[in-house]
């Protein structure tokens, strides 16, 4: 027995009892030992509509885990996963999160898929002091309104993934006049379409609104719906509806021939195209939240690509769809910051220190090199692209590409989005790439 | 008023086919409930989760009928067998091993139960069919489109939509009249819905009645779900967004009341779609709305009757 080594009775007494009295500023930055296992929290839809994307965000998680355990672990420490089911509402998710932090004593916690969950959780993870990295929510709000010393995120947010597919389409189709959009009645079906409106207002004033449908979340059936836009015949239909009720929309557009009337702008359909297959015409406006696509035209690193394609194919028996993707930045990041903190034989980082570690950190995406600004709000490019029907694929696949650079459609540090979108003039149309033919 | 008809008249026309299309399906599921709780007088919150299952069973079934090689037309009669079998395999299960120990129980007792059979099959649906969204769309493909002029214009639909389900519906409410009021085991089945102490005073086996009764609802249900499978994406959760709206249909349709269900159905199917053309805001609180205004004028439901407090 060494004096050293173990600690006495009152060490202990007093580390169970600074533990739970002491305020989370001086515990988080409290010098750390190298743990046993590395604890990770990761709240995502394991059940509820919203499975669709919770559950191959868990696939994903659970495949790069034991790749990781595989390769030795993080800084040399195996990674263990706890998993939180969001779909119970944000009261549950809230002392689900309390629960990981406090009594699992997790290291670092990924929430989340909801908005309302992330705008619920971050400041959770401000006030206990725990690292957490915003894997998938998409609401623009949180580094906006609030700066965090602790949280990050690891994606990008709703409004380059909005302002994205509107500048491809004003780049690719500059003649509409009409539109009509059809999105969820939740947070992010209005936030999207105010994204949307107040960029398209200033970009292309005189557009016309011919409808706003905002059919109740989990709908099962547009007919009706899909009747009206029948009748009205806007140039363009936006929704930036996803899951089953993006599948039954495109499928009743498509039965009723909809698709012939108008050109769709979905910036969410990436994530249906292998299960609508070719019930989606060829010549209509798809995004992917980012610039996740497993036929990528220029991956930053193809051998990667194809890794974590084939991986999560072999396990699910389907391709990745953008929240597998976003689970592999968030993964990817922690890892960046772990060997960051660790740099030159550091000690085993406090929370205080690995979460100084995220502040500007460059990490690798299956398809980009991705960067965390110092509001915490992650750089990602979005790719977007036009469908187009193949021998190769029994679902569309994505023709004439653009890949947007971040910092073209990113909302600068320390503005508001839509402040900031009201300040876009037409002339950023010609900083937009040019489009890539699929291969 | 006159001048807005005529301006709105061709968009209203194409809202009632919209409606009445939207009210088959509502009228398939809530019937079913209506019926149970009309004999049982149990409120199953588990008849969305038969609901969700018969359109989860149809659409195996159908896409086991394609592998087979069997033709297209073979998807119709699919969708039928899926719901007879949901049907005759958990309506029993449920009924004999759940609800026939709860009859006699207060009804939050009963509500807690089902909705706790609702939460185990939600999950049961999950490990066998997965969560991403499944869909069988065959027989919409099959039947085609049918085009309904529109001034200069043409609108097309989807003739499963609104010729087939609406003509389902109206031979599923004419057999359940003929079968309640012209046979013996219909009119034992009104008897126990009436007075159930007088009816087994007479004899009448309640037991049996409540298994068929049951048994026969969640069939009905299995219709439904199944009926609605071509035309969705069957996704977790499609089951307690059913039965809402069906909680909305029974209360304003008067408990136990067939004709009242598909009544209450029309009104519901018709005020969204008309919502959806001309106040697309409203159409959310819609059917809500229509409760509400018909609980406010007659608290027992459209056809329901006033009964007597027995102390």
């Amino acid at each position: 027995m060494t004096h050293a080594l173990s600690p006495s009775r009152r060490q202990m007494l007093a580390a169970g009892f600074g533990s739970v009295v002491l305020p989370g500023t001086l515990s988080a930055q409290a010098p750390a030992q190298r743990p046993t296992e590395l604890r990770i929290g990761v709240t995502t839809f394991l059940s509820g509509p919203a499975s669709v994307f919770g559950v191959p965000g868990r696939q994903a998680a659970e495949m790069l885990a034991e790749e990781i355990n595989r390769e030795g672990g993080i800084g040399g420490v195996p990674i263990r996963l706890f998993f939180v089911d969001e779909a119970p509402g944000i009261d549950h998710l809230v002392g689900e999160f309390r629960r990981l932090v406090q009594n699992e004593r997790v290291d670092v916690m990924f929430a989340s898929i909801s908005s309302g969950s992330c705008l619920a959780c971050t400041p959770l993870a401000e006030e206990l002091r725990k690292v957490t990295l915003l894997w998938d929510c998409g609401t623009q709000r949180i580094f906006e309104e609030r700066r965090y010393q602790y949280a990050f995120r690891t994606q990008a947010n709703a409004t380059p993934e909005i302002l994205a597919p509107l500048l491809y389409l004003m780049k690719t189709r500059p003649d509409f006049r009409t539109i009509a959009v059809l999105n969820q009645d939740y947070a992010w079906g209005r936030d999207s379409w105010e994204i949307w409106k107040t960029a398209m207002d200033v970009l292309k004033p005189g557009t016309r609104v011919v409808a706003e449908l905002f059919p109740r979340f989990g709908a099962t059936d547009f007919s009706a719906e899909v009747t009206r836009l029948l009748a009205l015949r806007p140039d363009v239909i936006l929704s930036t509806s996803w899951g089953g009720e993006l599948d039954t929309f495109i499928r009743q557009a498509n039965e009723r021939r909809l698709f012939e009337r108008s050109t769709f702008v979905l910036p969410l359909a990436e994530s249906s195209l292998e299960r609508v297959g070719r019930t989606l015409p060829a010549g209509h406006i798809v995004g992917s939240r980012g610039d996740h696509w497993h036929q990528h035209p220029r991956p930053a690193n193809p051998q990667a690509l194809q890794r974590f394609v084939e991986g999560f194919r072999r396990r699910t028996n389907a391709y990745p769809i953008y929240p597998a993707y976003h689970m592999a930045q968030a993964f990817s990041a922690l890892r960046a910051a772990y060997a960051r903190a660790l740099q030159g034989g550091a000690a085993w980082p406090s929370d205080a220190q690995l979460a100084a570690a995220f502040n500007g950190l460059e990490f690798d995406s299956p398809t980009a090199r991705m960067r965390i600004r110092e509001d915490g709000q992650g750089l990602e490019p979005q790719l977007i692209g036009t469908t187009a029907h193949t021998d190769r694929f029994p679902f569309p696949v994505l023709d004439n590409m653009v890949i947007f650079p971040p910092e073209l459609v990113t909302t600068p540090v320390g503005q508001n989005s839509v402040a900031w979108l009201r300040t876009l003039t037409p002339e950023i149309l010609a900083r937009v790439p040019d489009a890539i033919r699929a291969g | 008023m006159g001048g807005w008809f005529q301006d709105n008249g061709p968009l209203l026309g194409l809202a009632l086919l919209d409606g009445i299309a939207s009210a088959a399906l509502i009228f398939m599921v809530a019937v079913g409930l209506n019926l149970v709780f009309g004999v049982l007088r149990v409120l199953n919150v588990a008849h969305g989760s038969l609901f969700a299952i018969g359109a989860y069973a149809a659409a195996s079934v159908g896409v086991f009928a394609a592998s087979a090689g069997l033709p297209a037309w073979a998807s119709l009669p699919a969708l039928l067998l899926a719901a007879i079998l949901v049907g005759l395999v958990l309506g029993p299960l449920v009924e004999r091993l759940l609800l026939r120990r709860i009859y006699d129980e207060e009804p939050v007792l009963q509500l807690l139960v089902t909705f706790a059979l609702f939460m185990i099959l939600e999950d049961a649906q999950k490990l066998i069919w997965g969560v991403q969204p499944v869909s069988f769309s065959t027989p919409v493909s099959l039947l085609g489109t049918v085009d309904v002029p529109f001034g200069a214009d043409v609108i097309p639909y989807n003739t499963y939509q609104v010729i087939l389900l609406p003509l389902v519906a109206v031979a599923t409410l004419a057999g359940l009249a003929l079968f309640l009021r012209r046979t013996l085991t219909g009119r034992v089945i009104v008897a126990v819905t009436t007075d159930r102490e007088a009816a087994t005073a007479m004899g009448i086996d309640a037991r049996r009645v409540f298994l068929l009764t049951f048994t026969f609802g969640a069939m009905l249900a299995a219709l439904g779900g199944a009926l609605s499978a071509p035309t969705t994406s069957l996704v977790p959760g499609i089951g307690a967004s059913t039965i809402v709206l069906s909680f909305a249909v029974v209360a304003t349709a008067g408990l136990g009341q067939i004709e009242g269900a598909a009544l209450t159905a029309l009104m519901i199917g018709i005020g969204r779609s008309v919502a959806v053309t001309f106040a697309p805001e409203l159409e959310v609180v819609v059917p809500y709305m229509i409760m509400v205004l018909v609980l406010l004028v007659r608290p027992q439901g459209l056809f329901g009757v006033v009964e007597t407090r027995r102390i």
